[in-house]
């Protein structure tokens, strides 16, 4: 088989060895089968590895800070304002992008499984996918904000969208003060994935200078 | 389904671990099992609704035990088998032992990329909706064993219809394998007390994405 699974390793402990000979048997099985092709498999991991990921998002972001006709297209319709952008070879319908004000923090949650805009984010991190954050975003947001170091003034109201449908949500977070004049592309540099989570404000402009 | 997955306003699973500088997969076998339940996809043999299910399907012990690209896993295990692609004998043995069936279509390599783009979910409406932004709407106290997009904290509670987000795939129904049944859906905004009573949060405003069928005038 072409597909080199030496290399792993991390913190999944005993489990590791299990699952590393489990998938290998199942996708020889589906390979045999004339399921799958495993050239494909592996240009899709490149890809989700390497193509896919929050660097997109936080393009998006930017030219919505700097550029105030696509931000109101982007609230409009985030799919055909994101396509349009063409940053994207081509993008998924239904992503609705919702802004953060001084009165209105917004959160995105999937309760009940891990749907996420891929697209714009790349794949979620485990613990957006995890019990923790799951349980506790649509009645504990402060708390799970308290967790990532982020703390909001009393009075910002905060707005958690559960992702139970087809519809992705990605975060319009506020532009930093301090950033007048700046480019798009060293704006991005202060979008951070959690920021277009909602569990994470941007940088400050100070740390990327 | 009322399962481990719906986890919504659940206690006792602890603090928000977010890993700095976390990769895209922790070990080369949860890549490939990504890229495995992607492939199988695109065969068509099932839709993303009845691959939902067949996670929500592992026991509940499991659900909690296993790590995120393991419940993946064993879902698409399960799915092959239960699917007749293959049988546990093959999985067990890692070989074919007999001849595949034929599918619709298999992803090429040179395919991959025009792939990675979701497809659409929106479907000709049968009817006007029932519902317009603005209206007060109390969602229906449901209980299926089968798979459903409503989750329990939201069920029987009343919120407003915030936007309309057009007619979908209706998941309940495409879960079971009976079709695409499109229905409206909408953005329903509800406040924290009506969810989680006097102890809410008070500057707290939930919205779930709810199916039609889940709603009632309130």
């Amino acid at each position: 088989m072409a597909h080199d699974h030496d290399d792993d390793r991390h913190e999944h402990g005993s489990e590791l060895p299990e699952m590393q000979l489990r998938v290998r048997a199942l996708e020889t099985v589906l390979a045999e089968k004339g399921y799958i092709d495993p050239a494909a498999i592996d240009v899709i991991i490149e890809a989700y590895e390497t193509k896919v990921g929050p660097h997109n998002g936080a393009r998006v972001v930017a030219k919505a800070w700097s550029d105030p006709a696509f931000k109101r297209a982007l609230l409009e319709d985030a799919s055909k304002a994101v396509v349009a952008l063409g940053l994207m070879n081509r993008i998924g319908d239904h992503l609705i992008a919702v802004e953060n004000t001084p009165k209105l923090h917004n959160m995105i949650v999937c309760t009940l499984c891990s749907c996420y805009p891929w697209e714009v984010l790349g794949l979620p991190p485990v613990w957006y996918k995890a019990a923790p954050y799951r349980s506790r975003a649509v009645n504990d947001p402060r708390g799970v904000l308290a967790d990532f170091g982020v703390k909001l003034p009393a009075e910002t109201g905060i707005r958690v969208w559960d992702s139970t449908a087809e519809t992705r949500f990605i975060v319009l977070p506020m532009r930093p003060s301090g950033t007048e004049g700046w480019s798009e592309e060293k704006l991005a540099s202060l979008v951070t994935r959690d920021s277009m989570i909602g569990t994470g404000l941007p940088k400050n402009p100070k740390e990327v200078g | 389904m009322d399962g481990i997955h719906d986890m919504g306003g659940m206690h006792g699973f602890g603090k928000v671990e977010p890993e700095p500088n976390e990769p895209v997969f922790h070990a080369a076998w949860e890549g490939h099992c990504f890229a495995l339940n992607r492939a199988m996809g695109y065969t068509g043999i099932w839709t993303i609704d009845q691959t939902r299910a067949g996670i929500e399907a592992l026991p509940p012990d499991v659900y909690l035990s296993s790590s995120y690209y393991k419940k993946w896993a064993l879902r698409l295990e399960n799915l092959v088998v239960e699917r007749g692609l293959a049988d546990a004998d093959e999985i067990k043995a890692g070989h074919a032992l007999r001849p595949g069936k034929a599918l619709k279509r298999k992803l090429s390599a040179a395919d991959v990329p025009n792939s990675l783009t979701r497809g659409s979910f929106a479907r000709p409406a049968r009817a006007p909706a029932r519902f317009a932004p603005g209206d007060r709407v109390r969602t229906k106290n449901i209980h299926p064993a089968t798979h459903t997009r409503l989750p329990r904290y939201a069920r029987g509670r009343t919120g407003v219809v915030e936007a309309l987000r057009g007619c979908h795939v209706f998941p309940d129904t495409a879960a079971l394998g009976k079709g695409e049944d499109p229905q409206w859906l909408y953005t329903v905004l509800f406040e924290g007390c009506e969810l989680w009573g006097d102890s809410a949060e008070p500057t707290l405003k939930v919205s779930i994405e709810a199916f039609e069928p889940y709603l009632e005038p309130a």
